[in-house]
């Protein structure tokens, strides 16, 4: 199949492989952001396929970040940061006025650079989302979901005997597993994450890669990472970003031995960024 | 949003199920949630109005109470200068002249105004419209200046008595049964007639910024403990400046860091925090019972409130030291200058503004503090105006404090009055810090 | 020979001293200054102080100790029988003295004995100041003529100038200590004197308090009560009230300030609360006399409640307005010094903002706020004016907001100001309970600090 790619915006048509339902759950169409009057993105037109790893690559500061947090509208919280343009979940722009962001934010989870735990124990941790939501009330309901989240999680052996003890006092790769088990405690639909592993060490990472490897058959996964080894490793589509432009997207496979754009070329063969 | 899956497994349509719950669960919380949002941040705007609500209302309670205090209601009497009673033995003694009985006078010009009063009692009613001292020292003030008004009647110009200065300011109503009333019928009656013939007027009260505190009411000025207050922060600020300023440079700069110093550390902060009544027993027991100092001098105030003031102008002075980068300092040892040199022509310099800020705000701090001062016996009626460090004085605030303790209806215009005296000092104060932070405060 | 001729005579010497030893500096470098080791004004200074500090010293130890040594002169050369009379009697004969040796008046009329003691005590001081003079005069000379023998080119006198600079600096540092040192044993000392009279158990937990003393031995109603109970009470229902007012308002402003308001609205607030914490105490004292406990009994009267014009309820209030501000700057700092990852997470998981700060930024602070709230406690127990303006002097012992009592610091004042003898155990009472507050609010203080600075560890 061959993909038609142009400098700027692209119009996505995705292979399907695997017998695989490809529906799209996020699409993002003429998507701007302005921090102030200084502009990061331009027009950016994407889509996510559900049940997908997509990762977001590109040199530092090319608002692959700034997309990412489009998505759950986490951009709100910074005063001076306007987003212009459409996103839709499931054909529901998340921008329109009457959209709930709360509601929003328990439908599309996050897990961010450095991971923060709150400074509670690991249990309270977990248990915080559905807490909050409404979703799981008493103990036993409680219990569950926290067991749950954190066998998917792959942390449950790990601490299943001091789910008292407090959060900040894992290690690194644990903590992180521990912000991707309390994610998942909310049932949410898509998991967004944010370089989850350039704060840890080659093995965390590694056990994070096999993580997200496993999570993909129940979440979509969007991953931004500046680790093109990763990417390759990891996503079964590619976005490359530069200098606030979606220069190309496609199947990992696709961008990494074969890429349409020069720019795409010249990072991935590391003649830049 | 509903899904529909080509090809499902029992798992797949388990979790999405599961989602669907969830999701469901969730919209089911939104409403109650926002609303505890809403009333969150309702109960934050309510805490913010009740403090500003506050503020307002004691600036307003202070200002409306005051405000009058700054204009003195005037009688014009006409007095006949009795050589025989002024001057008997005509000898133009200034001295004598001083001492003259000139309340017999005043008396008799407030009988001939109006000769119907016959009774001893409305006599003294009478005799109470005009202020004793002020007219007193207004009819001396003439004569010694002009000796050859006596044997004549002039007409003169004196103070009201504070009662009838209320009155006329309207603090005291007339709609209120005269039994309630300070002012009788009858006087307010003769106040009338003497507005009738033009003798009454009010004018700007000079007196008050000029003068010291009196027994009376109407001739009470702040002039008095404001030298006090400037005399004692003098002392303050000679004492807490060099010495706080002293320790924070060698605090910061050169002490190692060693137990002492962190003993030394903790004992500062501490006495930030230290109620300043205690400073005040200090000073009683050490300056005052152990050394003999004077009592109620501003030297001895001002050593306590340097004492006071010492943490605050370190702690200020170490903040402003730190933030000077310590690039300065290298580039200094760098050209070969010693550590001193390097602090006292590098660093302290840079550091001037911040230090100054701080010190400001501390003298602000020490303008208004009360208990200590009362402690080392400030506390005593003082009338004359403190000419030196070592004559008794007292200041601003303990003025206010003895105002306000005193019955007399006129002395609540005038605490007023000198609490806005006091809080104009203080706002200049912190308006001279502020300027000077924005103006001189380096960034690095 | 007036002491500012002599401190004046002094200041002269020693510019002169700094002019012969900059001079005397570049006269031995033989016309080429770059050989001294020091530029020629470090060897200016190097004369001056040789000059005037020993002077000042000397100086400064007159001014402490002269009282002392010319009144135990002048009590020596009295009569005997004078010498024995009690304390207070002996006051007077020497008050009597030196009014009289200043050309005043004397209680009575004076007898020859006491002139003679004037005269006596005149020409002790006038020696003792022409002693002075003299040995500072000889102190300045002979160390302009030492330093100055020592100048010569190797000399290092910018070191010894700048090592005297740092022994300053190292006074001047150890004066905090020396001012703790200082309260600790005066009130210490006092308060011995007072434990001698009454003792400290029923000092500590006697529970009545009605403080007099006999002004003669034989005098009907002599015995004083100290108990100070119904004064912690009445100190602790105040400060109880006031942190009332104070914490809810305090931290709710913070929170709104801190994560709500935008930030122009935020620049207008925060000076707002530095004028509530910069109005001096004594305004807020004529405010709740004139205006609070009026309004409060009014207020009670309209309702047919009893509440007392000098009520714990207004001075209470009036108190928590005043500590509004300390409470929410330091909630301020410690809510803002939370990381912004910690709401990001929040935020992340579909929280509402005052989800965040309930559930997770109030509980990371909270140590913080724990350590400024104990603070403000502090500041409360330890404020004097408006409760001495605002509520009573009866010392009730009543936990009713809506009656009058009195604090600890009521009474300090009130047994302090005005004419006490020193040795009564009234006066004396006031130190125990200065060294009481004192100790308290010291406590308080620690355990405040630590715990805000150990929850500032955590953070950074």
């Amino acid at each position: 199949m061959t993909m038609t790619a142009t400098a700027t915006v692209a119009e996505t048509k995705y292979p399907k492989s695997d017998a695989e339902d490809v529906r799209t759950k996020f699409s993002a169409r003429d998507v701007s952001v302005f921090y102030g009057e200084k502009q990061a993105l331009f027009d950016v037109a994407l889509d996510v396929p559900r049940h997908q790893v997509t990762a977001l690559i590109g040199p530092s500061g090319c608002g692959k970040s700034t997309f990412l947090r489009c998505l759950n509208r986490m951009n709100d919280t910074i005063p001076i940061c306007r987003v212009t343009g459409d996103i839709r979940l499931d054909d529901n722009n998340i921008y329109a006025p009457d959209i709930d962001v709360v509601y929003l934010r328990a439908r599309v989870g996050m897990v961010f650079q450095k991971p923060n735990p709150f400074p509670k124990s690991i249990f309270e941790n977990i248990a915080y989302g559905p807490r909050i939501h409404g979703i799981a009330t008493d103990k036993n309901d409680l219990d569950k979901i926290v067991q749950t989240s954190l066998e998917k999680a792959g942390l449950w052996n790990e601490v299943k005997d001091r789910l008292g003890e407090p959060g900040t006092g894992l290690s690194g790769g644990q903590q992180q597993r521990l912000c991707i088990a309390r994610a998942i405690a909310v049932q949410p639909e898509v998991i967004l994450m944010d370089e989850p592993c350039s704060a840890l060490d080659p093995i965390a990472t590694a056990k994070i890669e096999e993580l997200i490897d496993e999570l993909r058959s129940n979440y979509t996964i969007v991953i931004v990472t500046h680790n093109m080894q990763q990417a390759a490793r990891v996503s079964q589509q590619t976005a490359f970003f530069h200098l606030g432009y979606l220069v190309e997207h496609s199947t990992t496979e696709q961008i990494f031995t074969n890429p349409d754009d020069q720019r795409t070329q010249d990072y991935i063969t590391g003649r830049f960024g | 949003m509903s899904e529909t899956i080509a090809s499902d497994t029992f798992a797949l349509t388990d979790i999405s199920t599961q989602k669907e719950a969830t999701a469901e669960a969730v919209r089911q919380s939104l409403k109650k949630r926002y609303s505890a949002e809403r009333r969150f941040r309702f109960y934050g705007v309510m805490a913010l109005v009740f403090a500003f609500l506050m503020l307002v209302v004691l600036f307003a309670t202070i200002f409306s109470n005051g405000y009058s205090a700054f204009v003195q209601t005037m009688i014009r009497i006409d007095v006949k200068l009795d050589a025989e009673t002024i001057d008997p033995k005509g000898t133009r003694d200034p001295a004598v002249l001083l001492r003259a009985g000139y309340g017999l006078l005043i008396k008799q010009s407030l009988r001939e105004t109006f000769p119907e009063v016959r009774s001893r009692r409305d006599k003294k009613k009478l005799y109470g419209l005009v202020s004793q001292l002020g007219a007193n020292d207004a009819l001396s003030d003439l004569v010694l200046q002009n000796p050859v008004v006596i044997g004549k009647t002039v007409s003169i110009w004196v103070p009201a008595s504070d009662d009838v200065d209320m009155l006329v300011k309207g603090h005291i109503s007339r709609d209120v049964p005269e039994k309630e009333r300070r002012v009788s019928n009858k006087e307010i009656a003769w106040i009338d007639t003497i507005k009738a013939q033009d003798r009454l007027k009010t004018q700007f009260n000079t007196n008050f910024f000029t003068a010291g505190d009196s027994r009376e009411p109407e001739m009470a000025g702040v002039w008095g403990a404001a030298m006090g207050s400037l005399l004692t922060l003098a002392v303050t600020l000679l004492l807490s400046f060099p010495l706080g300023v002293s320790a924070a440079v060698y605090l910061e700069e050169s002490a190692p860091k060693n137990r002492w110093t962190q003993i030394i550390e903790v004992n500062i902060n501490n006495l930030a925090a230290v109620p300043s009544i205690v400073f005040g027993l200090l000073g009683l027991a050490v300056l005052l019972n152990f050394m003999g100092m004077p009592r109620s001098a501003p030297v001895v105030g001002g050593i306590v409130l340097a004492l006071m003031t010492l943490p605050t102008v370190i702690i200020a002075g170490r903040a402003a030291l730190t933030s000077v980068p310590p690039s300065i300092r290298e580039a200094a040892l760098g050209v070969g200058a010693s550590r001193v040199q390097t602090i006292f022509h590098h660093v302290l310099p840079l550091a001037m503004p911040g230090i100054l800020t701080g010190s400001i705000i501390g003298m602000a701090r020490a303008l208004g503090e009360t208990a200590p001062l009362l402690m080392i016996g400030m506390v005593a009626f003082i009338a004359d105006i403190p000419q030196g460090f070592t004559d008794p004085a007292t200041v601003l605030p303990v003025q206010v404090y003895l105002w306000a303790d005193s019955p007399e209806r006129a002395f609540v215009e005038k605490t007023s009055a000198a609490i806005i005296v006091l809080l104009v000092f203080l706002v200049t104060m912190n308006a001279l810090a502020v300027w000077l932070r924005q103006k001189f405060e380096n960034r690095w | 020979m007036p002491l500012s001729i002599i401190l004046g005579t002094l200041v002269i010497l020693t510019l002169i001293g700094f002019y012969m030893g900059r001079s005397r500096a570049v006269a031995s470098s033989s016309g080429d200054i770059r050989i001294l080791h020091s530029l020629p004004g470090y060897y200016g200074y190097f004369v001056a102080i040789w000059c005037g500090v020993p002077a000042l010293l000397v100086a400064a130890g007159w001014l402490a100790f002269e009282p002392q040594i010319v009144q135990g002169l002048l009590i020596s050369s009295l009569p005997e029988d004078v010498q024995k009379l009690s304390d207070n009697r002996l006051k007077l004969v020497l008050n009597d003295i030196m009014n009289i040796a200043a050309g005043g008046i004397a209680s009575k009329k004076p007898d020859p004995e006491i002139l003679k003691a004037a005269e006596y005590y005149n020409s002790l001081k006038s020696t003792g100041s022409v002693a002075l003079a003299g040995v500072m005069f000889a102190l300045a000379v002979a160390g302009i003529t030492y330093a100055r023998s020592k100048i010569n080119p190797d000399l290092r006198a910018r070191n010894n100038v700048e090592k005297f600079i740092m022994v300053i600096l190292i006074a001047s540092s150890t004066i905090a200590i020396l001012t703790t040192v200082g309260i600790v044993f005066s009130l210490l000392f006092e308060s011995l004197r007072f434990f001698q009279k009454v003792a400290p158990v029923d000092f500590l937990f006697g529970l009545e308090w009605s403080p007099q003393t006999a002004l003669r031995s034989d005098q009907v109603g002599s015995t004083g009560l100290f108990g100070a109970v119904p004064l912690f009470v009445g100190t602790l229902l105040i400060s109880f009230i006031a942190m009332c007012v104070a914490a809810p308002v305090g931290l709710l402003s913070a929170i709104y300030m801190a994560e709500y308001a935008p930030y122009k609205v935020r620049a207008a607030l925060k000076p707002m609360l530095e004028i509530l914490a910069g109005i001096p105490t004594v305004v807020y004292g004529f405010f709740a006399a004139l205006t609070v406990a009026p309004f409060f009994r009014d207020l009670g009267a309209s309702g047919g409640i009893m509440i007392s014009s000098e009520s714990a309820l207004a001075a209470g209030v009036v108190m928590g307005i005043m500590i509004i501000p300390f409470v929410s700057s330091i909630a301020d700092d410690v809510i803002t010094a939370v990381p912004q990852a910690m709401r990001e997470g929040s935020l992340g998981l579909g929280a509402t903002k005052s989800e965040t700060i309930k559930r997770v930024i109030l509980p990371a602070a909270l140590p913080g706020i724990v350590g400024g709230l104990l603070l403000a406690v502090s500041r409360a127990i330890g404020e004097t004016m408006i409760v001495v303006m605002a509520a009573g002097l009866a010392a009730k012992l009543s936990v009713n907001p809506l009656e009058a009592v009195t604090t600890v610091t009521v009474q300090i004042v009130t047994l302090l100001v005005g004419d006490q003898e020193f040795d009564s155990a009234k006066t004396l009472a006031a130190f125990a309970l200065g060294l009481l507050l004192f100790c308290v609010t010291l406590v308080l203080n620690i355990i405040a600090l630590t715990v805000v600075n150990k929850y500032r560890e955590q953070y950074e």
